[in-house]
């Protein structure tokens, strides 16, 4: 099974104000994101717009409200509205993130974080295979941005997620910008997670920007915001993938203090420039 | 207690120490570095009341708005990943808040917001012909409504109450009780004041009572006007002679 269908070229997260101009001028973006939970009313703007984009973009479904890392068996009725979703409009790609979001009946609208040892890797992976049969395709599983640290983890993060791909076959989202903040707030090289990071399975690249603070004691706690420009070293480390795993779809989020088109168009031309280097070196 | 439940009321109550379960990654306590989930979570929750109640939030000023809205969060996190419903229990939170008490109109002011949020959303329906109407016996008519279509009753002019804050240049509310009916002729909903008595007749109506049942003193030219004219009439059907 190829690891994903989504053309090798850049892509971003669509916002609907800019709809026109996504039609009108797409510059060098292949392909839209669209977050599934923003989709799953029953009728509206925000359902034809999407009709209207699937026609002409592959469009990757990526959702963030399934808490795949939580404790409790997943929510059957949020499952099968990913499935009406993906079969009305047959996404090329569908992720989720290594994240819980939902406790008993409260959703936290926030991607939390998960120990990684046996018992987490055993229920996630339940928590997959279910996902995988119930909507009938392949999912990537995306690397969170993390800010702290489990008594309970006993793996590294790529083992986890190596370990994860093989037993549930899934594929695997890797978020550049997560592994950068993550290494910067735990304190590990972002090149070394990298090269330990099963790269045969990712099916899809993330880039984003985040925000500077600091913890109590003054290291550096960086803030996965997705509200300004992929910051340079970032970049960097994307060149660093890219060398390793060859070209891949890559997806611009900027969430927050979303910016106009021409801005984020800029960004989609910076991943674009990207992919044509490697392609000159190759 | 397992870890999420241990993390997640932790999360709500800033009261709560942080769990003994995080570090900073080198064996201290993670303090800050868990505030930054607490604060995701309550800030986003937040923004997303904001985002969904405006005229609740004009009306007492943003930074009001913002102080209850954490208030409201902790007591009713969201009870689904679908964001686009969250704060249904809106209302009733703002009837019981004592600070609030002088602005009676607010608890249905967030009513019709929601209302505003569920039209949206609702499902699409294509509008009849009004002219395949002629034929039937009017007396037996029955019509089925947009799914889009939401009626809120009121004792405050809350039609009025919400143009003035929403719209620049609408007249200052009038002191009255106002029914307001929500249209959506394509994909944009709309509040529209209702002729008086005229909310019972509209829940009749999409109850599947046929015209000839409904209550004579009703203006019901005007409220078919109004359904008509918004493409909130999607099919209708002659209710059979007993």
């Amino acid at each position: 099974m190829p690891t994903t269908s989504l053309p090798h070229a850049p892509g971003v997260g669509f916002k609907a104000q800019h709809f026109a101009e996504i039609c009108e001028t797409p510059g060098r973006v292949g392909w839209l994101e669209i977050h599934a939970e923003n989709y799953m009313g029953a009728g509206g703007r925000p359902l034809a717009q999407l009709r209207h984009l699937a026609e002409r973009f592959p469009i990757s479904v990526h959702g963030v409200g399934l808490s795949i890392g939580g404790e409790a068996s997943l929510d059957r009725d949020h499952l099968d509205r990913l499935r009406a979703l993906c079969d009305a409009i047959n996404p090329a790609q569908f992720s989720e993130h290594l994240a819980w979001s939902t406790h008993d009946t409260s959703f936290l609208n926030d991607l939390l974080p998960l120990p990684y040892n046996q018992s987490t890797l055993d229920r996630v992976s339940d928590h997959i295979d279910q996902v995988q049969e119930v909507l009938g395709r392949r999912m990537l599983l995306e690397n969170p941005s993390s800010y702290l640290a489990f008594v309970e983890t006993d793996m590294s993060e790529p083992e986890f997620l190596a370990a994860i791909a093989r037993r549930t076959g899934c594929g695997l989202l890797l978020d550049i910008n997560n592994v950068f903040i993550s290494a910067t707030n735990l304190g590990y090289d972002p090149r070394s997670y990298v090269d330990a990071f099963p790269l045969d399975a990712v099916g899809e690249v993330h880039l984003g920007g985040h925000d500077e603070d600091s913890d109590d004691h003054g290291r550096p706690l960086l803030i996965d915001s997705h509200g300004r420009e992929t910051a340079d070293p970032v970049w960097r480390l994307l060149d660093h993938a890219l060398e390793r795993m060859g070209p891949r779809p890559l997806l611009i989020e900027w969430d927050n203090d979303v910016p106009d088109w021409p801005t984020l168009a800029a960004e989609a031309e910076r991943a674009a420039q990207a992919l044509q280097r490697l392609a000159v070196a190759a | 207690m397992s870890g999420q439940s241990e993390f997640t009321m932790a999360l709500l109550d800033p009261g709560r120490p942080t769990p003994a379960i995080v570090t900073d990654g080198q064996g201290g306590a993670a303090g800050k570095r868990f505030d930054v989930y607490r604060n995701n979570v309550i800030v986003g929750l937040i923004d997303a009341l904001e985002t969904g109640f405006p005229v609740v939030a004009k009306l007492i000023g943003a930074e009001n708005f913002r102080q209850m809205a954490r208030v409201f969060a902790r007591a009713h996190p969201p009870g689904s990943p679908l964001m686009m419903y969250y704060g249904a229990e809106m209302p009733e939170f703002l009837a019981n808040l004592p600070q609030l008490s002088h602005l009676g109109y607010l608890p249905d002011i967030a009513r019709l917001e929601l209302a505003l949020r569920e039209s949206y959303h609702a499902a699409d329906a294509d509008p009849i012909d009004p002219q395949g109407l002629a034929s039937v016996d009017p007396d037996r008519l029955c019509l089925h409504l947009a799914p889009s279509l939401r009626i809120v009753t009121s004792a405050w002019p809350i039609y009025d109450i919400w143009r003035f804050n929403s719209e620049e240049n609408a007249p200052k509310p009038r002191a009255e009780a106002q029914d307001v009916v929500i249209l959506r002729p394509e994909f944009d909903p709309a509040p529209h004041l209702l002729p008086s008595g005229a909310a019972a007749a509209l829940a009749s109506i999409g109850a599947g009572a046929p015209l000839g049942a409904l209550d004579p003193e009703v203006d019901l030219q005007t409220l078919f006007a109004l359904l008509l004219g918004h493409g909130a009439v999607t099919g209708f059907a002659e209710k059979e002679t007993t």
